[in-house]
């Protein structure tokens, strides 16, 4: 084996010259770097590979070797370089700039707010991260950084698992690797390629950061490790008796047992965070005790109450998309029924589709605007009204349904905006039938097609009838 | 370098052909044949001839599968249809082509890469790699880092850490699968002319030997053209009807 070089500072590695010590763990080193001709902050990850240490040290490096490089975008750090194990095995990356969550342990709990806040952030990394094939299975305060631009940062792809890579970590061990507490129970029973085990352990963040405890505490050992796998945890608001029903309801949510329960996304984890008023409350969202203890023995002992997803190999995952349908409320009635047509054939055959159905509120160019209409009703929970008697026909179930009304000047950046922040898959938007109107008024739909980054259909109202002139003035020919 | 294999192409020329060409799109710089190149097929002189002329340019290397074993040998080594097809081939090759095939080696090295038709435990005994206990076996057979072999007509990549342990794992086409240096690795190929994992589509793999990695490509070609020609030749009907479901 070739002399290795002695990662200290000063050293030069491969053209990287080494800096401070930023971090030493159990499984790798952090050093600072620098690289003539380079102003990216960077770091070199080197792993720990003494004698005794852990050999998922080495694997886990591996992982992270195969993974890092085929990620992009705000939610990771930019790959760099990396070094193989003949000579000096290490991974050169982006330095974040910004703290770890682990410095928020000092203040919890958070305010609410706060904790919301944070959960959309993560759960947009997450979004990401499962778009890339990618689920990390390591989410907790220390792997996750927030960007002084604001976004979260995911970091430490070694217990993490590709879907089109070769999982070294699940072959090479038997031990399911995990945090402890942050854990979902199907990682505890070995399967590595769920990505709502990571929505579990934003789940555990979650509550641990609203309400200053685990909710599983910190288990050491196997059999310690399991019992969440039949033990419900304390609801939030056992520990703070103010605590919101929505966001217990969104929290305990993430922490189902079984993954068909919980969230199918990240996208509607994130959705149900950012409007609180909009969050279906269930049975969850008022509990106050833990389940009955013969609730427990009998999801331990039936085979008929165990979670689905744990009986057996996990079912293939749901095509869960977030659709944003923009009704025009003021469009003609041809238009409403044609966009009401299309969307009910999307309830039928996506079932695992979730419809955010939109009305943009328009702000008058100029004058002074009230929110009471000229009857004096107040304007946005008439439009509220009105949505919800639109979509009533559909009749899609409560809880893959909500309502906006957002209050824009201008209705496509509106649209926009709300596609955007809420990780919308899909669009579907009628278009003004009247080309008239059209190019006096400019075409929101086709502002929106071309500029957003998602599906967008586009609906009109079905052709008239063109019947020869004949047929209509001409005498009954019978 | 940029290397194409080509596995188990099986007088397939229009599979063949398109591999070719997907393989020229995409840059390769060699050719490297992995054995099976007649029986089944229609175009056992087409394909025979493209090989005897990449290998004579010095385009390609190849090496000798069990078919093209059996086709040279004048030896009955199959069961009776396979052997009925077998004297078909033979009588549509040459002497040359014949000699060729005969000729070739069982095993090329090149670099930290062994390249062999099926076990590299026993070259010549044609055993299936199906499992990771047949994966360790050949890897242990071998001082070569990376082992490349055809045979199973399903696409698959093995490797094998420090510790002996095995990771079976189901290439995604397209996508490129890094060969970590500090470990082993053995590369079952898909097959050009007879797939046989569902995917009717012709399979051939790149392998970047400057970047350690190597991709899986899945090419759709004229399957109805191909199996129209098998059965104009009256060879069996299923070597025509398999060629649409990729089994």
């Amino acid at each position: 084996m070739n002399a290795r070089v002695r990662i200290q500072k000063g050293a030069v590695v491969d053209g990287f010259l080494v800096g401070d010590l930023l971090h030493t763990g159990g499984m790798a080193t952090l050093r600072r770097v620098s690289r003539p001709g380079m102003s990216m902050d960077m770091l070199m990850k080197v792993p720990a590979l003494l004698e005794g240490e852990d050999p998922a040290a080495i694997v886990g490096f591996e992982m992270e070797q195969m993974i890092l490089p085929r990620l992009s975008g705000i939610h990771v750090p930019k790959f760099v370089a990396s070094g193989d194990f003949a000579v000096q095995p290490y991974i050169v990356m982006e330095r974040i700039d910004g703290q770890t969550l682990l410095q928020k342990l000092d203040s919890l709990p958070l305010p609410y707010d706060e904790v919301a806040r944070i959960g959309i952030k993560v759960a947009a990394a997450l979004l990401d991260l499962h778009h890339q094939n990618v689920v990390h299975l390591d989410i907790k305060p220390s792997n996750i950084l927030m960007r002084e631009s604001g976004e979260a940062a995911l970091v430490d792809f070694g217990l993490a698992h590709h879907d089109q890579l070769p999982d070294l970590m699940g072959e090479e061990f038997r031990v399911p690797y995990g945090t402890a507490p942050y854990m979902a129970p199907e990682q505890i029973l070995g399967i590595r390629t769920d990505p709502r085990s990571d929505i579990f352990a934003l789940g555990v963040l979650l509550y641990f950061f609203s309400t200053g405890v685990r909710p599983f505490g910190d288990p050491k050992g196997a059999r310690a490790l399991k019992k969440r796998i039949w033990w419900d945890p304390p609801p939030p608001r056992r520990v703070r008796p103010d605590y919101p029903p929505w966001l217990q309801e969104v929290v305990l949510r993430c922490l189902e047992v079984d993954p068909l329960r919980r969230y199918p996304t990240a996208a509607h984890l994130a959705f149900d965070l950012a409007h609180p008023d909009q969050v279906k409350l269930t049975a969850r969202s008022e509990k106050v005790q833990r389940d009955p203890w013969s609730a427990r023995v009998r999801r331990r002992f039936n085979p008929e109450v165990r979670p689905i997803a744990l009986r057996e190999v996990a079912p293939p995952r749901a095509d869960t998309p977030i659709v944003m349908v923009a009704v025009d409320l003021d469009g003609d009635a041809d238009l409403l029924e044609a966009m009401r047509v299309t969307v009910r054939r999307l309830v039928e055959i996506v079932p695992g589709a979730r419809f955010a159905i939109v009305n943009v509120l328009k702000y008058r160019r100029i004058g002074i605007d009230t929110t009471l209409d000229d009857e004096g009703r107040n304007k946005h929970v008439t439009r509220l009204v009105e949505l919800k008697h639109w979509a009533q026909p559909l009749a899609i179930g409560e809880t893959r349904l909500t309502f906006h009304v957002l209050e824009a000047r201008d209705p496509a950046e509106a649209i926009l905006e709300y596609v955007a922040s809420n990780h919308i898959d899909h669009v579907v938007i009628g278009a003004r039938a009247d080309s008239v109107r059209r190019t006096l008024l400019g075409s929101v739909s086709a502002e929106v097609a071309t500029k957003a980054d998602c599906s967008v259909t586009i609906v009109r109202p079905p052709r008239a009838p063109e019947l020869p002139a004949a047929a209509m003035d001409g005498p009954d020919p019978f | 370098m940029r290397l194409a294999l080509m596995a188990d192409i099986h007088a397939n020329r229009e599979a063949f052909e398109a591999c070719l060409a997907d393989a020229a799109a995409r840059r390769a710089e060699r050719l490297v044949f992995l054995g099976d190149y007649v029986n089944y097929g229609a175009d056992p002189d087409w394909v025979v001839s493209k090989i005897m002329d990449f290998v004579a340019k010095g385009e390609a290397v190849a090496i000798q599968g069990n078919h093209d074993s059996a086709v040279a040998a004048r030896i009955a080594t199959m069961d009776s249809p396979a052997e009925s097809a077998l004297e078909w081939t033979r009588n549509q090759l040459g002497a040359d082509q014949r000699a060729f095939l005969g000729a070739l080696p069982l095993t090329l090295e090149e670099g930290d890469c062994l390249f062999v038709h099926a076990d590299a435990a026993g070259p010549s005994r044609w055993t299936y790699v199906t499992d990771a206990a047949d994966a360790l076996r050949s890897l242990k057979a071998t001082q070569r880092r990376v082992t490349f072999c055809g045979h199973v007509h399903r696409p698959t990549v093995y490797n094998m850490s420090a510790t002996l342990k095995l990771v079976k794992f189901r290439p995604v086409p397209g996508v490129s699968i890094p060969l970590l240096p500090q470990r082993r690795w053995l590369a079952v190929m898909g097959s050009v002319g007879q797939p046989r994992d569902g995917n009717p589509a012709a399979c051939w793999s790149l392998v970047d030997t400057a970047r350690a990695e190597i991709t899986y490509h899945r090419v759709p070609y004229e399957v109805e053209e191909a199996a129209k020609k098998i059965r104009r030749a009256a060879l069996p009907e299923m070597y025509a009807e398999r060629l649409a479901f990729g089994q």
